[in-house]
């Protein structure tokens, strides 16, 4: 399936965009995603960290991921 | 307890902030106000620059709020979180806590504060004279 991922802050400029989609099994989950973005965009793994948020909820590595989800990818927050 | 949350790219109005939380049952009124720093390390910024995943981030002030609600008995509390591109000197953030004695104000102010700069989907980039920096990305 087709995964389209929403981006802001760092992650916007490492994608070179606000989004970009991935390709992922069917039965992938948050790991996968996170394993398959790296691959793509490298420079993810130089962040001090990063989550993603499925539905705008922070998720964990396990959570399962589906086609119709809205995915965003979160790196370090520093509002206020 | 009754709370407000909002994102804004408009300047924000601390008077507006504090008038809300506003109450005859309050005894004391706590406000934080995060304003944009003329200098980081030495170096000279000129301007910050703000962007957020707004339903996210509302999403999650107002689990903070209702956090800092169960922690301590507050009676209003606002948060107003500025979005776009920010001048030096200009609010990013207004936090405004009301209750019936002071202790309970401080601390659920700072608790959003706080609690708000670890988890929000807020970022700011710090513009420099020789580019910009997203805050906190790298270790």
């Amino acid at each position: 399936m087709k995964i389209n991922i929403l981006a802001f802050g760092i992650a916007k400029d490492i994608f070179g965009g606000p989004s970009v989609s991935v390709e992922l099994g069917n039965d992938a989950n948050v790991s996968n995603l996170k394993y398959a973005l790296e691959k793509e965009y490298p420079k993810l793994k130089q962040l001090a960290s990063y989550m993603i948020a499925v539905n705008n909820e922070y998720a964990l590595p396990g959570d399962g991921i589906h086609s119709n989800d809205e995915i965003a990818i979160i790196p370090p927050v520093s509002g206020g | 307890m009754q709370t407000q949350i909002k994102i804004s790219n408009q300047p924000l109005d601390i008077q507006t902030c504090i008038d809300w939380v506003m109450s005859p049952e309050s005894g004391g009124i706590d406000v934080f106000i995060g304003t944009v720093r003329n200098t980081t390390k030495g170096k000279a910024v000129l301007r910050l620059e703000f962007e957020t995943y707004e339903k996210m981030a509302v999403t999650e002030m107002d689990k903070i709020a209702a956090q800092a609600g169960e922690k301590w008995p507050v009676q209003k509390l606002i948060v107003h979180h500025r979005t776009g591109i920010l001048k030096v000197g200009e609010a990013a953030v207004v936090i405004a806590v009301s209750a019936v004695h002071r202790a309970a104000a401080f601390e659920a102010c700072r608790y959003m504060i706080d609690t708000l700069k670890q988890t929000v989907p807020i970022w700011k980039k710090e513009v420099f004279e020789d580019g910009g920096v997203w805050v906190a990305a790298h270790p």
